[in-house]
C-alpha cells in the first residue's frame, strides 16, 4: 500500500473541491463542537448538583438505629419453638441514643486502608428560643476542623469561619433560615433549650447555608465538647459516626461489614442518595442522545458530499484503475478524504467546543441556594475531548465507508466505454 | 512473446445474450506494432479490454510474458496492469486537478519502485521524448487535445511496459495530430522495441502498421 500516493490524490481532491470540503468539515465541528459544550456544561452542572448533597453527605453513615427488636422472647422459648407466635404492638427496646465505645470504633475504622477520615457526631433536637417564641431544630456537636477538610464544610460558611466555632466554647453556627427567622446576626446571643428542659446560652458566631432550605431553617452547629457540656454527658458521648473513603464503590460491603461486626446501623452513600445517581444518569443520557444526533447529522452530509464526489470522479476512478490502483486503493482514497475531513472538522470542533465552555464558565451565575458558585459549572474534563474526537473519526469512517465502497466496485471498461 | 490469447470466447448477458468474441486466437510478438480493425460492434474494444486485464468476465485464457494471467486476483491483475501494460484511449483521460508532470508519475508512484526523483526525471525524458517537457507544471485541463492525448502516451510509458495498448488513440484527434500520434507510436516501437497493440478505425493508420487484424462479428478473419 503507497499511502503517500493515496493521501496526495486524497489531498488534491479536497483542495480543489475547497468549499464542498469545508461544509463537511463544518458538519462535523459542529457536531463536536456542541457535543463538547454540551456535555462539558451538563456534567458540570451535575457535578455541582450531585456534590450539593454528597459533598456533605458521608460515604458511610454510623448510628443507633431505635428500632423494636428483631426477635421477641417468644421466638427462642424452647416451649414455642414449633409454633407460630404473633405478638402485637412491639415497641422499640428504651436504649440510648449514643454509639456504644464510639472511640474505640473510630479508632479502628482509622485504621482500615479504605478510610480517610472517621468522624464523631452528636446530633440532638433542640428548640431556639426567641422571645416567647420556640423554634424546633437539630443541633449538632462537630469536630470542625475534620469537617472543613474531609466535607468541604467550609463552603457551605456564608458568614464567620471555622476557627470562630473551634475558638469559641458557646459559639454557634446557625443555619442561615434559622438566622433569618430569628434576625440573629455575627456576635448576637441565642438561648437554646434541650429536650429534658434545660436552657443553654449560646452566642452566634457565624451563619451556614448548605442551599437545602429544609436544612438550613433547623439546623445548627456547636463544636462537640459544646455540645456534650450542653446535654450534660460525658466525652465519649458520640450519637453518630460519618466515614470518608479513598473510593466510594467500596461504600457499601463496608456498610455491611460495620453493621455485622458493631451491631450498628451503617448507610453507604449510594443507598442514601440513589436518587441522584439516577438523575445524572438520565442527564448523561440526554446529553449523549442529543450529542449523537448531532454527529449523525454531520455523518450524513458528509456521505452526501463524498457521494456526490465520487460521481464527479468516476472518469478519475477509471483511469487510476487503468493505470494500475486496485479497488482498495481506490477506496482508501475516498475513504482518507472522509478521514481528513472527521479529523480537520472534529479538531476544529474540540476547539470550538473549548472555546464555548470556557465562555459558559465565565457567565455570572449567582443563586442563593448555592452560596459557592459564581460562575455556572463547567466540567474541562480530558476525556470529553478524547470521546469528541474519537467519535468524529469513526461517524466519519462510518459516512465515508458506503460511498468509498461503492469507488472501488466501479468498473473501469464501464465508464472507459461508456463515454 | 508478448501477448497470447488462446479460445477466448465472450458472452454478453445484458440486455439479450450474446455471444461477442468466438474463439480468439492470436499473438504478439516483442516490438511488433498491430492494429486492429473492424466495423463497429465487431467486438474489437470488447476484446482489447480483455487483454488489458480490465475485463476479467471471458472464457479462455490469456498469457503475459509466457504467464497465465487468467483468473489471477483483481490485485495481482492492477499490479500487472501497473508495471507491464500502458494504456492509451481514444478520449484523453487525464486526472484534470493534477498537473501534466503528476499525471504522468502517478502510475510510477504507484509502482513505488523508484524514488521520487528518480520517478520525476523518469517523467521529464518521457516528455521529452514527447516534446512536451515545456508543459510539464500545466494542469492538466489547461492544454489542448493532441498535448492531451501525447501526455497521455508519457503515462503510459512511465513504468517501461511491455506492451502499449491503445483503443482508438487517434479517433479524437484532427489528421495533423492523429499523424504526430502515429510518429510517436512508429518511433517507440522501432527504436525501443515496444510492441504495441492499437484497436483503431483509421484504415491509414493500419496500413502503416506492421500487422492488421480485421475482425468480423466476433471472429478474427485475417
Amino acid at each position: 500500500m503507497n499511502w503517500r500516493v493515496i493521501i496526495g490524490i486524497a489531498k488534491t481532491h479536497l483542495f480543489t473541491k475547497i468549499k464542498q470540503t469545508a461544509i463537511a468539515a463544518l458538519g462535523v465541528t459542529f457536531g463536536i463542537g456542541s457535543y463538547i459544550a454540551l456535555v462539558s456544561f451538563m456534567t458540570g452542572l451535575n457535578g455541582m448538583l450531585d456534590d450539593l448533597i454528597l459533598n456533605k453527605t458521608p460515604h458511610v453513615h454510623i448510628y443507633n438505629e431505635i428500632e423494636p427488636s428483631k426477635e421477641q422472647p417468644i421466638d427462642i422459648h424452647e416451649a414455642y419453638a414449633n409454633t407460630f407466635n404473633i405478638v402485637k404492638s412491639i415497641k422499640p427496646k428504651q436504649t440510648q441514643r449514643k454509639i456504644h465505645n464510639a472511640l474505640p470504633i473510630i479508632h479502628n475504622l482509622s485504621k482500615n486502608n479504605d478510610v480517610i477520615a472517621a468522624i464523631p457526631q452528636l446530633k440532638t433536637q433542640i428548640f431556639y428560643i426567641s422571645g416567647p417564641i420556640e423554634l424546633g431544630g437539630n443541633l449538632s456537636g462537630i469536630d470542625i476542623m475534620k469537617e472543613v477538610e474531609f466535607f468541604n464544610f467550609k463552603d457551605y460558611i456564608v458568614k464567620g469561619t471555622p476557627q470562630d466555632l473551634l475558638n469559641s466554647d458557646v459559639g454557634i453556627l446557625l443555619g442561615s433560615g434559622v438566622a433569618s427567622k430569628m434576625s440573629l446576626g455575627i456576635g448576637d446571643r441565642v438561648q437554646i433549650r434541650t429536650a429534658v428542659g434545660t436552657n443553654f446560652p449560646l452566642k452566634v458566631i457565624g451563619v451556614f447555608q448548605s442551599g437545602i432550605a429544609d436544612l438550613d431553617n433547623v439546623q445548627s452547629f456547636v463544636n462537640l465538647r459544646t455540645a456534650q457540656k450542653i446535654l450534660g454527658v460525658p466525652r465519649n458521648h458520640i450519637t453518630d459516626i460519618n466515614v470518608k473513603l479513598h473510593d466510594i464503590d467500596k461504600a457499601f460491603p463496608l456498610a455491611k461489614k460495620i453493621e455485622g461486626q458493631f451491631n450498628l446501623k451503617a448507610i453507604d452513600i449510594k443507598t442514601a442518595n440513589a436518587q441522584f445517581e439516577t438523575g445524572t444518569n438520565i442527564r448523561n443520557l440526554i446529553t449523549y442522545a442529543v450529542s449523537i444526533t448531532l454527529l449523525i447529522v454531520a455523518g450524513f452530509g458528509i456521505y452526501n458530499i463524498l457521494n456526490m464526489l465520487i460521481y464527479e470522479k468516476m472518469n478519475d476512478i477509471a483511469i487510476l484503475k487503468a493505470t494500475g490502483f486496485s479497488g482498495k486503493d481506490v477506496q482508501y482514497i475516498f475513504l482518507s478524504q472522509a478521514m481528513i475531513i472527521g479529523f480537520v472538522g472534529g479538531i476544529l470542533g474540540l476547539l470550538i467546543g473549548y472555546i464555548i465552555s470556557s465562555i459558559i464558565d465565565k457567565i455570572a451565575f449567582e443563586t442563593e441556594a448555592l452560596p459557592t458558585i459564581t460562575t455556572y459549572p463547567v466540567n474541562f474534563n480530558v476525556w470529553f475531548y478524547l470521546i469528541g474526537i474519537s467519535f468524529a473519526m469513526v461517524s466519519t469512517f462510518l459516512a465515508g465507508y458506503l460511498p468509498s465502497r461503492k469507488a472501488r466496485k466501479i468498473d473501469p471498461v464501464r465508464i472507459i466505454r461508456g463515454q | 512473446m508478448i501477448l497470447e490469447a488462446k479460445n477466448i470466447n465472450k458472452y454478453f448477458k445484458k440486455p439479450v445474450p450474446f455471444h461477442v468474441l468466438k474463439d480468439i486466437n492470436f499473438t504478439v510478438d516483442d516490438g511488433e506494432f498491430i492494429s486492429i480493425m473492424g466495423k463497429s460492434g465487431c467486438g474489437k474494444s470488447t476484446l482489447l479490454y480483455i487483454l488489458s486485464t480490465m475485463d476479467t468476465d471471458y472464457d479462455g485464457q490469456l498469457y503475459l510474458k509466457n504467464e497465465l494471467v487468467t483468473g489471477k486476483s483483481r490485485d495481482s491483475l492492477s499490479y500487472i496492469r501497473n508495471k507491464h501494460i500502458g494504456f492509451v484511449f481514444q478520449f484523453h483521460y487525464l486526472l484534470s486537478e493534477f498537473s501534466v508532470l503528476e499525471n504522468v508519475m502517478l502510475p510510477a508512484k504507484k509502482l513505488g519502485e523508484k524514488s521520487l526523483k528518480e520517478i520525476e526525471k523518469a517523467a521529464f525524458e518521457k516528455l521529452e521524448i514527447l516534446n512536451i517537457e515545456k508543459l510539464a507544471h500545466k494542469k492538466a485541463s489547461q492544454i489542448s487535445g493532441g498535448e492531451k492525448q501525447r501526455v497521455a502516451i508519457a503515462r503510459a510509458l512511465i513504468n517501461n511496459p511491455s506492451i502499449i495498448m491503445g483503443d482508438e488513440p487517434t479517433g479524437n484527434l484532427d489528421s495533423h495530430n492523429a499523424e504526430n500520434v502515429f510518429k510517436i507510436f512508429k518511433n517507440l516501437s522501432e527504436e525501443q522495441g515496444l510492441s504495441l497493440l492499437i484497436v483503431t478505425h483509421d484504415i491509414d493508420f493500419a496500413n502503416k502498421t506492421d500487422r492488421i487484424i480485421e475482425m468480423l462479428d466476433g471472429r478474427i478473419i485475417s
